[in-house]
Parts: structure tokens; sequence; C-alpha cells
């Protein structure tokens, strides 16, 4: 096993952040409502220890290259074009392509030996965003869903589990319910689509009017806990109200960000997406998932990595570093990762295929140590084995945040097939927690 | 040059003019309603009887229970259950005035003949087994072709081809993905990036589940540790029937020589698994391959948890709700005395398999039976209890592909089917896909009990769909036809409420509107637009009852 690590300094160390006064001296997220801070507060009076309460995953679909990104092996064989550069952290070196993550790698741990038994997207997808692998007896929750079941949250009235350019397989609540589905969202450029009413409030007033007259009917003769125990119509309907008259929405929506902020993150999709993701985080959302698809890079590979990391790399570096100066990184995990890596070898085409036997996540935030590396890859481009010291099972890292979360996820649910399931079968990977 | 001039813009009018005409005046060809028959007395007595022995069962339950029954639905109720459960769409006002024009006591059964000539069936059943038989994964790419599947599996039940027949070539055909719609079943399973092979114990899962409704994968890691004292060796057992199964530049073949191999839990080594059958190996006879063997053992007609499995499915796509659930989890053994089959359960079996497994038959008798036709509401209180045993007919949600069809078939006057207009069936597609998107898919869990979701209520409030499908639009929306040509406000008001609910209002409903319709600060067409925002947006619509 290789574990790397460093407490302090470097490039990037506390000092690094400190370049960010504009910022602060704002008051952090000021074009919020102040209810953020009301939730801040109510956050701080939790006294459950757990040193994170919400969960960032930035979910790399089609399968990022762990050689291009935060594994490089220039000069080898299986290196390809890609260089490898400094980071704050040091020993631990990444790819040229991700400068401004290299700065707050510091911030950051690697996992460098992942491996799963997955090779196919929709599986791979599956067994990384829920730590199970597909089992046609019933669908397993995503970290977001779970970590909404298990914790509460307290004057919240937005939804608590948020996907962000959701992709053909978002987060959802699997055998715990679709209401622990992920709220889906695209480009936060604007009001969310479904939010804005299509009438004049007094209009749409008469029309929640015009509601309850059919409502009486219906529940006429029927089960008298129809509404409270089966439909909760009105009373979901209520909840989307709530949410359409709420201050909290402004946190969807990225435009009122300073601009130089929102530079920071890089005016691209993505970069937005993870900007609105630090916005509802503050506003008391338990889980965002942000997605940058378009990394199945089967041909040209170099070219296709580069230009997905040309957007990730700007974005992760700023989320990275907002939170921390809005002090919420210590209670959010960020999770950095797709279904699968790369193949070390270079296809005829330029490309790399699908690699479940070794690539790399990134963690930071809550109660990972930032700086820690762990496992290591084969210059040679060899499979790791899940024996290999080093080498981490996707359940692994599952049972990692649900543990700096401070869910115990030895937990059994009650399936609805009638057979206990444990939150995780994963075992915290103790090397990266502080 | 201007003869070809003049030449491009006659072939260009003609174009226009037949998809305006089409859409405005659609020339149609004789519709299913007017080809469809009901069953004469003597089919209807014989459905009758058998829905009487299923009945028997309810009664002696509601019986020894203690429970009231509730009374028959109206007519119109249990129309709209068939047209939500076999078409995924509400009736239209086309419909159910043609319907009304029939002397009653055979319009259900006119209505079944109906809805068994209606593609909407084909289409929408097949879709329902489909999400048993493969899942809604994409699938492998090129030799899974799903879209195909389903027209084979739709092409079948419009057919009504014998259940036993149609899930043998399932299990056993061979050929290419396109031209042997059936191997999609087989091809789903393979896994590309791997061994380029169909996936024996994928299939075995599905087999157990979606043809014998038992849950024999949930030993397929290690023998049931939950009190059952089935092996893992029995998972494998069976899987090992498709071990023969490769793809092939023919497509779908056997390989003769093929073997499987496992390692059990605490075996140190891999072990050449046998093939073999859980249950009833009696049943288990010789054949030319391997899928043969099972595909005749599974759809025999001793083997009873074959037809169970479907009778369960059938009756939960029918009604919403399944006889026994998990939709998918059938003991094998026991019987309605002893308490381990629901009522109905075994008297179907019965008829099912001694009339050849014909699945328009085993609808005709479902809907005939006391337990379908009755109330959700009663002048007595309704219970979980009266409601878990169908002394009163349970309320269930509407799955999501019923929510978009109802919506679009509310929407217009005019039945939507596969006679209406080339582009009426485009942008109906379109929506119905977009809206699910956002709306969210049920999966192939269809019939488990989900609760609703705030981002549905935001959907069908303020999303696109629903404004569309109500504002101002003479062509398109009923509501703006409303508002126009409807005599007075108490017809408005029928009409809305008999294409959204499929009712007649209540006299309080039609006095509360009526006061909403004279409101002078909005015009008619948004007033009518107001009542059928109001009413897509009610428990009645969104729930099946």
């Amino acid at each position: 096993m290789t574990i790397q690590h460093s407490p302090s300094g470097g490039c990037g160390g506390p000092d690094h952040f400190s370049r960010r006064t504009l910022l602060k001296a704002a008051g952090g997220l000021p074009w919020l409502t102040p209810l953020a801070a009301q939730l801040a507060a109510a956050a701080a009076a939790d006294k459950s220890g757990a040193p994170a309460k919400s969960v960032i995953v930035l979910w790399m679909q089609g399968g990022p290259s762990q050689l291009e990104t935060f594994d490089p092996h220039p000069g080898k064989m299986i290196g390809g074009d890609t260089k490898r550069i400094a980071t704050s952290t040091p020993g631990v070196e990444i790819s040229h392509l991700m400068p401004s993550t290299a700065e707050v790698m510091n911030r950051i741990a690697l996992l460098r030996g992942v491996t799963s038994r997955e090779g196919d997207h929709e599986r791979a997808t599956y067994n990384m965003k829920t730590g199970y692998r597909p089992d046609p007896t019933l669908i397993h929750p995503t970290i977001g869903a779970v970590t909404c079941h298990e914790l509460g949250s307290v004057g919240v009235e937005i939804p608590r589990h948020v996907s962000i350019f959701p992709d053909q397989w978002p987060a959802h609540g699997g055998f715990l319910g679709n209401k622990y589905d992920a709220f889906k969202m695209y480009d936060p450029r604007g009001d969310l689509p479904d939010l804005p009413r299509r009438v004049a409030d007094e209009r749409f007033a008469q029309r929640r009017q015009d509601l309850d007259i059919l409502e009486r009917s219906f529940t006429r003769g029927r089960r008298s806990d129809l509404e409270q125990n089966r439909t909760l119509h009105l009373a979901t309907i209520d909840k989307a109200i709530t949410m359409m008259n709420s201050e909290q929405i402004k946190a969807f929506n990225i435009e009122d960000a300073p601009q130089s902020l929102r530079a920071d993150f890089g005016e691209t999709p993505f970069g937005r997406g993870c900007l609105c993701a630090a916005q509802l985080i503050e506003t008391g959302v338990r889980c965002v998932e942000v997605t940058l698809s378009g990394w199945d890079s089967h041909i040209n590979n170099h070219e296709l990595q580069s230009g997905r990391i040309a957007e990730l790399d700007p974005a992760f570096s700023a989320l990275v570093r907002l939170l921390e100066e809005r002090d919420l990184l210590k209670s959010t995990v960020v999770l950095c990762g797709g279904e699968f890596g790369r193949t070390p070898r270079i296809n005829p085409a330029g490309g790399r295929d699908h690699w479940p036997h070794g690539f790399s996540v990134a963690l930071a935030g809550g109660g990972i140590r930032g700086g820690a590396c762990i496992g290591e890859t084969d210059p040679a481009g060899s499979k790791v084995t899940p024996d290999l010291a080093g080498s981490v099972g996707i359940a692994d890292i599952h049972a990692t945040i649900y543990q700096t979360l401070g869910i115990d996820y030895h937990h059994m649910y009650d399936t609805p097939i009638g057979r206990p399931m444990a939150i995780s079968e994963g075992k915290p990977i103790a090397g990266i927690l502080t | 040059m201007w003869l070809r001039n003049l030449l491009f813009l006659g072939i260009c009018g003609i174009a226009v003019s037949a998809v305006v005409g089409g859409l405005v005046v659609p020339q149609r060809p004789p519709q299913v309603a007017e080809i469809a028959h009901p069953l004469d007395e003597n089919q209807q007595n014989e459905i009758q009887a058998v829905a009487d022995r299923v009945d028997e069962q309810f009664q002696q339950v509601w019986s020894d229970a203690g429970l009231e029954i509730a009374s028959p639905a109206d007519e119109l109720t249990q129309i709209r259950r068939i047209s939500l459960g076999l078409t995924g769409t509400v009736p239209s006002l086309e419909e159910i005035r043609v319907l009304e024009s029939r002397s009653k006591g055979d319009r259900l059964s006119w209505w079944l003949s109906k809805t068994f000539a209606d593609r909407r069936y084909g289409d929408f059943v097949a879709e329902r087994l489909r999400r048993a038989y493969v899942g809604v994964e994409n699938g492998p790419f090129l030799i899974y072709r799903g879209r195909r599947f389903l027209t084979w599996l739709s092409d079948q039940l419009m057919e009504n081809r014998p259940y036993d027949q149609l899930t043998r070539e399932l299990i056993s055909d061979n050929g290419l993905w396109t031209d042997a719609p059936a191997v999609n079943f087989v091809t789903a399973t393979i896994d590309q990036d791997g061994n380029q092979r169909p996936d024996p114990v994928k299939l075995a899962g599905r087999v157990t589940r979606a043809f014998l409704a038992t849950r024999l994968d949930c030993v397929q890691c290690h023998d049931d540790n939950m009190g059952g004292d089935l092996k893992q060796s029995d998972f494998h057992e069976l899987a090992s029937f498709f071990r023969e199964a490769e793809n092939s530049f023919v497509g779908i073949r056997d390989d003769t020589r093929a073997t499987y191999e496992y390692q059990y839990l605490y075996d140190d080594d891999t072990t050449l698994v046998p093939s073999q059958v859980p249950f009833n190996q009696n049943l288990l006879q010789e054949g030319a391959t391997e899928r043969e063997r099972l595909a005749n053992w599974v759809t025999h007609p001793e083997n009873r948890p074959f037809a169970r499995a479907i009778i369960n499915r059938m009756w939960a796509i029918t009604t919403g709700k399944p006889l026994i659930e998990p939709v998918d989890s059938i003991p094998l053994n026991g019987s309605f005395e002893t308490g381990e089959y629901p009522p109905g359960l075994e008297p179907l079996t019965d008829d099912f398999i001694a009339h050849g497994f014909d699945l328009q038959r085993l609808i005709r008798v479902i809907v005939a039976t006391k337990a379908f036709q009755r109330d959700s509401r009663a002048d007595f209180e309704i219970t979980a209890a009266h409601e878990e045993t169908w002394a009163a007919y349970p309320v269930t949600r509407l799955r999501p592909e019923q929510v978009i069809g109802a919506i679009q078939q509310a929407a217009v006057l005019k039945t939507l089917d596969a006679e209406s207009h080339i582009l009426t069936q485009l942008i109906n597609f379109g929506e119905h896909n977009d809206f699910l998107k956002r709306y969210g898919d049920a999966g192939e869990d269809e019939f488990a009990e989900q609760g609703g979701t705030i981002p549905q209520r935001l959907l069908m409030m303020n999303g696109n769909l629903v404004k569309d499908r109500t504002k101002d639009n003479l062509v398109r929306n009923s509501a703006t036809r409303l508002a126009l040509l409807a005599p007075d406000h108490p017809a408005t008001i029928e009409i809305a409420f008999l294409t959204t609910l499929t009712r007649r209002p209540s006299q309080a409903e039609i006095e509360y509107f009526v006061e909403r319709l004279r409101d002078d600060t909005l015009n008619p067409r948004q007033k009518a637009e107001d009542l059928i925002w109001a009413l897509l947006n009610s428990s009645e619509f969104a729930w099946n009852h």
C-alpha cells in the first residue's frame, strides 16, 4: 500500500485560499437568501458530532481516464501524451491538464487503485452510484437517497436531493421510494422550468381552491385515511407550492453570483452546475449530483479527455475553494469520479476502452484527510486485483462517505423483498479519514 | 423552367393539403368500435361461470372476515379501469358516446372486444410484459433491438397467441435479433465487454421471475438463509439450461458442446454444473437443445407456477394491483384453503390451462368478477382490509405512462389511436417521451406502491405539457372547443368531467363550477382552461379507482 500524506504547507496551503478576499469581504454568498444563514446556524446546533452533513457527487459519466487525470504515467508505454505536474501535496503528482486542481490537492484525497467487476456503462454506473452491483431482485438507493433518508433537515423548503444535468441513470431512491429520487435540473442559468406559475397569483390561488372541491368529492365514501396515508396528493401539492413560494429557490439559479466567481468555476454548464451545487448545499440541500458527460473516449482519447478536463479542472478546484471559504468543506464530502477508468493500452484508434481494474476516484471535505493518496497502478498496465495492497472496492468508498456523515452503514434496511440489506457492505478506508 | 417550378409548387401544395387535411378532417378507415362485437350469450355465460367460481372464493374471504362489500361501480368507472389497464389512457368522449349509444347488457363485453382489436392494447400490454422479460435497460448495442422486440410482442398479443407458445419462443428461439425478434430475450443479456455470450445467470433470473413468479435468483450467491429450502445449486442448475446459447453471425444458436461451470460459495474450485429444474422434475423431457427442454418444462400444463405467474401479472395490469404481492413472488406450493394463495388464483389457473393459455379469455374472466367490478367507495367505512381483499376496489396510483396517456386523450374529444393522423401520433410520441423523462419512469417494478413526488406535482401544475394541452388552441385542445362550442355552462362542465375523469359531475360540482364559469375577470377560454387544469391536477385523475 502506498499512503502519501502531507498535513500542510506547499502551494495551496491555508494561506493560498486567503487570496480570494473579495468573496469573504462580500460575506460569502450574499446573493442568496438570509435563510441560508439560519440553516447554517441550525446545522451548527446539530449535536450529532458528524463532521459531514452533505455530499456533492461530481459524476464523470462515460469513464474518465485515470491516466489523463489523477494517475498519469508519462514516459511509459501506457502514458500517452499526458505529462505530470507537482501539486500542493508533496509527492503527489497529477496530470498537467489539471493545474488548478493541483493547487488544491492538499484538500483532496486520491484513491488510485479502485476496482470493480463492472465494465458496462449502465451496470458500472449503478454499481458506483449505489455501492452495489445490479441485482434483479431490487433496486438499491444511491448515496444521496440514503443520506436524505438517514439525515433529517430543518427548515429546508426545496428538495434535499438534486441532480444537475442528470444523465440516463440519475441518482434515485430505489427501494427507499421515489420520494428520495433526485430532483432533476439542468443549466442553472435562470429559473427552474416548472417553478414559475403559468397564471397570475390570484388566478393560481383560485385554481387551488377548485382542487379542494374535487378532492372533497374524491374522498367522500372512500377510505378515511386516503389522503393522509395513501395519496398524500394535496400534501404534495402544497409542498410544491411552498417550494414555488420559497426564497430558497434562488439557490437553483447562479445568475446573481458575482461574475468573478462564475469565472473561477468556468463559464461552462458544468462549472455553473458546480457553483449551483455549492449554493444548494449552503441552503441546506443534503446531496447534489453534478454530471459531466462525454468521457467515453474509445477514439482520440487524449483530445476527448482534455476537453472534458478543461471543464472539470476549474470547476472542481473552485468548488473546493468556495466550500472552504464558506466553512462548508468540513461539513460537505465531495466525490469526483466515474463508473470506471480507461485501459492502459491505447487502441489503434488512439482511444482507451473501459477499465474497471484500477482507476482513480478523488474525495474531499467532510472527514476526508486532504493530501492522502492510496493505491497505485502498474506502469506496465497490469490489472489491480482486489487483494493487492491499496486496492479499494466500490462499496468501501460508500462506507467511507457514510462514516463521515455519521451514518451507521451497517444498519440493515428492510427491503421490499424481505431480505435485510446493509446500507453498505464495504469498509471505511482508514487511510483517507481524519 | 416555369413549368418545373409550377410542378414543384403543385407538389408542395398537395403535400401541405394532405397534412393539414389529415389533421383537420382525418380520413378514417372503419373504426375498431364499428367492427368489434360482444361475445354471444353462450360465450358470455361460459366466462361468467368461471368468474363465479373465482367470486366464490372472494365471497368466502369476505364472509370469514365479516366484511361488507361495496356495491358495483358504475359502468363508466369500470370502462375507465379497463382503458387505463389495457391501453394506458382514459376513454375519449367519442368512445363514451359510442358506448352509451349501445343497448345495456353487453357493453362491457363489447368494450373488451373493441379493446382487443385496438392496437393500443397490444402496444401497452407488450410494454408491461417487456419490462418483466428484459427490463428497461438499453441493452447491448445492435444485437438487442428493443423496439423490434416490443413490436413483435404487440403483434403476438393482437393475434392472441397462446401464451405457452409465445413463452417457448422467447426461451428457445434461434436466429437474428431482427428476423427472429423473440431472441432479443436472450441477446438482452449479452455482455459486450465480456465474453460476448448470453448470460445464463441473468436469463435464469428472468425466467424464474417472469415466467414462474419465483425469486430463485435470491439463492444465486448462497443457499436460502431465510427459512426456505432452496439451494444455490438450484439456481445455477437452472442457469445451466442456457449454457448452449451463443451469439454468432447468424444470430443466436445453440452449441451443444458448451458447458457451465460455477464456483459455489464454500468451494475452492469451480464445478461443472449440470442442467436441472428446481421443482416438478418429472415434467422435464428430452429436447433438441437445453433451451428447448427448459421451455417445454416451463410451459408444461402441469407446471402450474407458469400459469399463476402470468395470471397474477395480467390481474395487476388490468386492475393496477396484483392478486398477490409482489407480482413476481408466488409460493410454489399451497392452496386457497390453507391460505398460501389468494382468492381467485387457483380457479383462474385451472381455466387458463384448460383453455389453451388464452390471455384474452383470462382478461374477460377478470373483468367479469365481482372483485373487479366493486366500487372504491361505499356508504360504510372502507378500511385497508376491504381493499386488500377486493371487498372494495383498491385505489392505486396511475403509472407515469398512464398519466401522460390520459392527459393527451383528455385534451381532445376524438380518440387518439393508431388511426390518428401520423403527425398527431408523432407529436404525441415526442410529448410522451419528454413527459416520462421529467415525471419519472416506474421502471421494471411498476406495480410497487410509490408515492407522488414534488417534481411530479410541479410538472402537472406548471409544466409545458399541461399548459400546451389546456391553453387557447382550437385545433388541438378540448378546453378551447368547450369554451366556444358548448351550449351552456353545465354542458361545458359535463364534457370536461367526461373527458378527464370519465364521469359526470355531481350536482354540487356543477353548481360550484357554474359559478366559476360566470367569473367576469377571465374570458371563456381561460375559464375552460382553469376547469381542465383543476381536473388534470386532481387526485381522481391521478389514481385508478
